[in-house]
């Protein structure tokens, strides 16, 4: 196995941390990279190239742009959270309000420039793979836009705790099919969205939700959710005259982390923290923190942390967020914690519970249980640093879809 | 000559193609299917593959994946495989075996180590379903440094242009995935296979197994005598998967079954002829 701390050291004296990853796919020589069946490679190829172009074709960009700002409803706002700032009595909490794009949440962001892409390359036929729902959704709603045929792969656990979103994507014409194999949860899904793109090769592109997958879809995903840390930089320029001090978002397979991280990762005083499902706690054998309790290992196409057992067999992860219940992460991620720029720490599954009141409570913005994750670790950290810090949250997603796995939680019938 | 090329050349001298039958490791049990395995030869088999158990068969339709579960709940691990291998080569030391399987449980074990106790174990190939030239430099210098061939699959979405640098990469044989799709799933038509196979031909000078969608003795015949072997997996597996009891265990059919159904596909091949390439 490679030395993957050398690979990483080489990489940090790189002049910027922008530039991956390689030709490969691989980040610091290691991670991510194309690790699928010959069946795909081919596609992958064309897949890399139609990117390529379009990434540098301004007709591209502006039709993006246009598409952002007219139907996404960009640039989201940034918020500051001044009661709950006050109720912490220390950082200066501001919220990157996500939750607030079409679709209720930052999925939106890449759907639509991965569904222009799609159409540039002639395919009519969508699938992609789910977990809680948002991109599930988030992809339907495009496919409805541009009247093309839409199948959205969705463990059959999720289906049973993510009932609005399954009957929204079928409002919206997609076909949902339930996944039975494994748990039935987000690693199930992604298998069958692989078997099927095997199958349909001819007419299909799948449509990946995160920032994982075989290259290039890392990348890609990446680049498509930039804007929100993007955003964030010009917003707190012109908010607080300078850089934030720390960024903190929720990671399963790590897009709206990643998004927010990359514009941020040539500016050494940006703390960049991204927090996994600790699920019962990172110790408790239920967890989804691959990171933190995962070792590198390839699924789903790229290496990256993985929950694995001694065998390399892939462990199930638990989360009461379905959105994070994922015994991966993106390579980038697995990147960036080893040669240490990014910080990745754990939120149980209470911890979530208690920020999801919190926020509701003092700002009146309902969130995700995913971005319950990240506003658990503001609000632990948040006390404890001086009150000129400005720390940012990315609320990645709005949380009407989890009130009722939050109802059960509390005791409350609905 | 490893394994490999000598059997496709006394196949050749013969006239006819191999029957390449799988089974998946530890299917329903380590005892099972390590009798099926030492019972295959006399059955009519060629050469072998012995699916390795993954949690995440992402290539495979269901029937696999069933027998990958089974596999992994009967306690198999990639040591133990390799361990089945070892009691094989006891009582046979001409059937070429290759494992099949993903590329993690490899990358947990250590590729250096893995090459070596592969080697040691009997083994001659690997099919690494996950593993495209591209990312293969992780092992090549450990199976080339151990004598084991890497089995390429070429796909029908393989580009004219892609082909050489994937049999670059290829030994051993080459196996022609013949369907765009999971396994057990579709079957291509003689027609489709009989436009397949020169543009192979004209790429490599390995022999070429056909694989994916092969379940009939007829089927096994026509990819058999088109190509230089036939890959019979999911059918075999499914007829594993009916003698099971409620249980999932091996019943006295489980056994008699599966070889009686190698034995109808290795009279079907051995009657086609064929084989038109030697390694």
């Amino acid at each position: 196995m490679a030395d993957t701390t050398e690979h990483g050291i080489s990489a940090a004296q790189a002049n910027s941390l922008r530039h991956g990853p390689d030709e490969r796919g691989h980040f610091g020589g290691w991670y991510g990279g194309r690790f699928v069946a010959e069946t795909l490679m081919p596609l992958l190829l064309e897949l890399d190239q139609a990117y390529s172009a379009a990434k540098s074709d301004p007709a591209f960009q502006k039709e993006l742009a246009f598409y952002l700002r007219d139907y996404v409803g960009r640039p989201s706002p940034l918020w500051f959270a001044q009661r709950m700032t006050k109720e912490l009595g220390g950082a200066k909490i501001y919220m990157k309000r996500e939750e607030l794009n079409h679709t209720g949440s930052h999925k939106l962001n890449n759907v639509m420039g991965q569904i222009l892409l799609a159409r540039r390359m002639g395919r009519t036929r969508i699938v992609a793979e789910t977990g809680a729902g948002q991109h599930g959704v988030a992809t339907a709603t495009v496919c409805a836009l541009f009247g093309m045929k839409c199948v959205v792969y969705m463990g059959a656990t999720d289906v049973e705790r993510q009932k609005p979103n399954v009957f929204r994507m079928r409002l919206l014409g997609a076909e949902v099919v339930p996944v039975t194999a494994g748990a039935g949860t987000l690693k199930d899904a992604m298998n069958e969205a692989m078997r099927d793109w095997v199958a349909n090769v001819a007419d299909t592109y799948f449509l990946v939700g995160t920032v994982a997958g075989p290259h290039p879809y890392p990348a890609m995903v990446r680049d498509f959710q930039s804007i929100i840390g993007e955003e964030t930089k010009i917003q707190m320029q012109e908010l607080e005259d300078r850089l934030p001090d720390i960024v903190v978002a929720a990671i399963g397979g790590g897009s709206n982390a990643m998004g927010i991280f990359h514009p941020f990762l040539d500016d050494a005083s940006v703390r960049l923290i991204g927090v996994e499902a600790a699920g019962h706690g990172l110790d408790s054998g239920k967890t989804a923190a691959s990171i933190e309790r995962g070792r590198p290992g390839v699924l789903h196409g790229n290496r990256t942390y993985l929950l694995q057992d001694a065998d390399g067999q892939i462990d199930e992860a638990h989360s009461i967020s379905a959105g994070l219940d994922y015994p991966g992460v993106g390579p980038e991620h697995s990147w960036l914690n080893d040669i240490g720029r990014a910080e990745y720490v754990g939120a149980t599954d209470q911890e979530a519970l208690d920020a999801f009141q919190l926020c509701t409570r003092t700002e009146g913005i309902i969130p995700a249980l995913e971005s319950a994750h990240a506003i658990a670790y503001a609000a632990k950290i948040a006390p404890t640093l001086p009150k000129d810090t400005l720390l940012v949250v990315n609320i990645s997603g709005r949380g009407d879809k989890d009130i009722f796995t939050v109802a059960e939680h509390l005791g409350v019938k609905l | 000559m490893s394994r490999i090329a000598a059997r496709f050349k006394s196949l050749a001298a013969e006239g006819r193609g191999a029957l390449i039958p799988y089974l998946e490791a530890f299917d329903p049990d380590r005892e099972t299917s390590l009798a099926l395995l030492k019972a295959m030869p006399a059955a009519g088999a060629d050469l072998i593959e012995v699916g390795v158990p993954f949690s995440d068969p992402s290539a495979d339709g269901p029937v696999i994946q069933l027998a990958a579960r089974r596999g992994l709940k009967a306690g198999s691990t990639l040591a133990g495989v390799l361990g089945m291998v070892s009691a094989f080569r006891e009582d046979d030391t001409e059937t070429p075996i290759i494992l099949m399987g993903y590329l993690n449980p490899i990358e947990a074990y250590g590729y250096e180590r893995f090459c070596a106790d592969a080697a040691k174990a009997g083994v001659d190939g690997l099919i690494i379903v996950d593993l495209p030239p591209e990312e293969a430099d992780v092992i090549e210098p450990h199976t080339e440094a151990n004598g084991l061939d890497i089995i390429r699959l070429v796909a029908p979405t393989t580009t004219d242009e892609r082909l050489p640098y994937v049999l670059s990469h290829a030994s051993g044989f080459v196996y022609y995935v013949s369907i765009t799709g999971i396994t057990g799933t579709r079957t291509a038509s003689a027609e489709d296979l009989q436009k397949a196979l020169p543009r192979l031909r004209a790429a490599t000078s390995l022999p070429v197994a056909i694989g994916f969608g092969i379940r009939s003795p007829e089927q096994a015949a026509t990819a058999s005598s088109i190509a230089d072997g036939a890959v019979v997996a999911s059918a075999l597996l499914a007829t594993l998967a009916e003698t099971l009891d409620e249980n999932g265990k091996a019943t006295a059919q489980t056994l008699p079954s599966v070889l009686g159904q190698i034995k109808d596909l290795a009279t079907a091949v051995r009657a086609a002829g064929g084989g038109q390439k030697a390694g």
